[in-house]
């Protein structure tokens, strides 16, 4: 999504990674805006975890170019598969490991205090403060780690897959948690692979499979062409309370090994 | 009673009894980040490899700590980047390096001889070589790595914890897993005369691991994991004496008595804490998140 009128916070131009000699992103061009909320979608190793990397900053390019803002503030939330639950840390502990630069001492200030209870509390957690990060709720757990990339203060916030594993409750609560802060000010891309549960909510959408297939609202990019060219599966669009609903078109006919049940 | 106190009238005890409580700090100390990153075959492996430097040292007639500390120096940092690169499976490669190692200190010690310092003291310790500037060369490397821990809390936590996102934040966790290699390296060294290098791995996890079962707060754990691995090694020590038995292995069995204890009371509870550490840590998978109450 380009706009002429609002600065871009980052921007690939022609981006191309690979791990190794396989590669993951392909010519990708995209610009993210402080407006945006954004969610890319796109089959398992489409390259979606990769391209959020390379706006974090911890991948970088094998060919191509990306401009982020001067002074650009990026807050990560990581796939909650990837978080290490046994680890002993309570809630503000974790909260508070964003700041690393500017206090040597272990312990937090009455100030850090103060800033992690009021993003705690911002987000409906602050009773949980001394609570070990596996005794949470799913929602839970997607807050604290939230809370931490807010405690950065940044104008973009990547997350990887927030609603993967989690209920349709818990899912109703991140969505509109990301929206409350997004109307907030604040800039989010994330992944999933959730189509209609998270993807069809979302105002832009990037489709994605080593290369952008599409990008566009729900209503642009949730097509059966775009869809087929990205999962490489055919799905049928239907449309529900003015928003696209994707099902998988499944025939049998299709199947290229036969499954015969034994005579009897 | 006088029983119990006549060791103290020994100046070899009491050295012995002071390194060892220092010894068993620092391992607890460290042994933190050892348990959490799934470094514990790393503490292992790495106490092997500087056995190759205490026999070329102790053959060539070259000050022990200078050369054990140079090989474990330059072993603690080709691990480190063995690791990081994962060319080929880090544990494999791991294996390779340090008891190649560990094979060239025991092919030196057959070939010429055994000289200097004790071989069978630095298998599995003794008090008996215990000097003065042992003593003060484990008081300064405690207080070196305290100093290292303190003032690199944060980041060392963050690189713990999560690194790729310690990273994005501007955490240097290269240089950070490099100085936590070298901390591993110094403390191996330092302790090796009293626990000997093959149950200084043991120092390293069972301290952190009771601690871990009884705690869900990081800076306690550390707390807690040092405090348990001192009364480990003083306790240890003194039965070492009493019973008459080497110093490393009667230290490693008061920890696993203790870890035992803290079992038998904290149950399923405290263990359940430990699950799936080391998987995690060693394989970037996570144990399935728990979504309750």
């Amino acid at each position: 999504m380009r706009s002429a009128s609002v600065p871009e916070l980052v921007c690939l131009n022609r981006v191309t990674c690979a791990y190794g000699a396989q590669p993951v992103l392909i010519n990708v061009d995209l610009a993210f805006t402080p407006d945006q909320f954004s969610g890319i979608v796109g089959p398992s190793g489409s390259g979606k975890t990769t391209l959020l990397r390379v706006l974090l900053g911890t991948v970088r390019p094998v060919a191509g170019t990306v401009t982020r803002q001067r002074g650009l503030r990026v807050g990560y939330v990581p796939q909650v598969e990837a978080v290490n639950w046994s680890f002993p840390v309570t809630v503000a502990e974790c909260v508070l490991m964003a700041r690393t630069h500017g206090r040597v001492l272990p312990w937090r200030s009455r100030v850090e205090h103060a800033e992690v209870c009021k993003i705690l509390a911002r987000l409906g957690i602050e009773h949980l403060a001394r609570r070990h990060i596996r005794d949470l709720s799913g929602g839970q757990q997607q807050r604290v780690f939230i809370a931490r990339a807010l405690l950065g203060q940044p104008q973009l916030l990547l997350m990887d897959e927030p609603t993967a594993g989690v209920d349709v409750a818990t899912r109703h609560e991140i969505l509109h948690l990301l929206d409350d802060l997004h109307h907030g000010g604040l800039a989010i891309v994330l992944t999933t692979h959730d189509l209609n549960g998270m993807a069809a909510h979302l105002p832009h959408l990037v489709c994605l499979n080593t290369e952008v297939l599409g990008q566009g609202s729900p209503r642009q990019v949730l097509t059966a062409d775009v869809l087929e060219r990205t999962y490489g599966a055919r799905m049928e669009i239907l449309e529900h309370a003015g928003m696209p609903i994707v099902v998988d078109r499944y025939d049998p006919a299709d199947n290229v090994v036969s499954l015969r049940m034994p005579s009897a | 009673m006088d029983d119990l106190l006549r060791p103290f009238e020994f100046e070899f005890f009491r050295n012995g009894l002071i390194v060892a409580t220092f010894a068993g700090a620092l391992c607890g100390l460290v042994g933190v980040y050892v348990v959490l990153k799934g470094m514990s075959y790393i503490g292992h492996g790495l106490s092997h490899a500087i056995f190759g430097g205490f026999a070329a040292s102790a053959l060539l007639g070259v000050n022990f700590a200078l050369g054990a500390g140079v090989w474990g120096v330059a072993s603690a940092l080709m691990i480190n980047g063995v690791t990081r690169r994962r060319v080929i499976g880090a544990d494999a490669a791991i294996g390779v390096i340090t008891t190649a190692s560990f094979a060239l200190g025991l092919a030196l010690f057959a070939l010429f001889g055994r000289r200097g310092r004790s071989f069978d003291a630095a298998l599995f310790g003794s008090i008996l070589g215990v000097a003065q500037e042992d003593v003060w060369a484990i008081i300064a490397i405690t207080a070196l790595v305290t100093v290292v821990v303190f003032f690199g809390y944060r980041s060392l936590l963050f690189t713990t914890f999560d690194p790729e996102v310690a990273e994005a934040s501007g955490v240097r966790t290269a240089r950070v897993d490099a100085l936590l290699m070298l901390v591993l390296a110094m403390s191996i060294l330092a302790t090796m005369q009293v626990l000997g290098v093959t149950l200084i791995a043991a120092t390293l996890v069972i301290p952190a691991t009771v601690a871990r079962m009884l705690t869900n707060s990081f800076s306690r754990m550390l707390l807690l994991s040092t405090i348990i691995g001192a009364v480990t090694g003083f306790v240890g020590m003194n039965l070492s004496y009493h019973l008459d038995v080497q110093s490393g292995p009667t230290i490693v069995l008061v920890g696993a008595t203790l870890f035992a204890a803290v079992f038998a009371i904290t149950g399923t509870r405290g263990l359940r804490r430990t699950v799936g550490i080391h998987e995690h840590a060693a394989s970037g998978v996570a144990p399935t998140p728990a979504h309750g109450p």
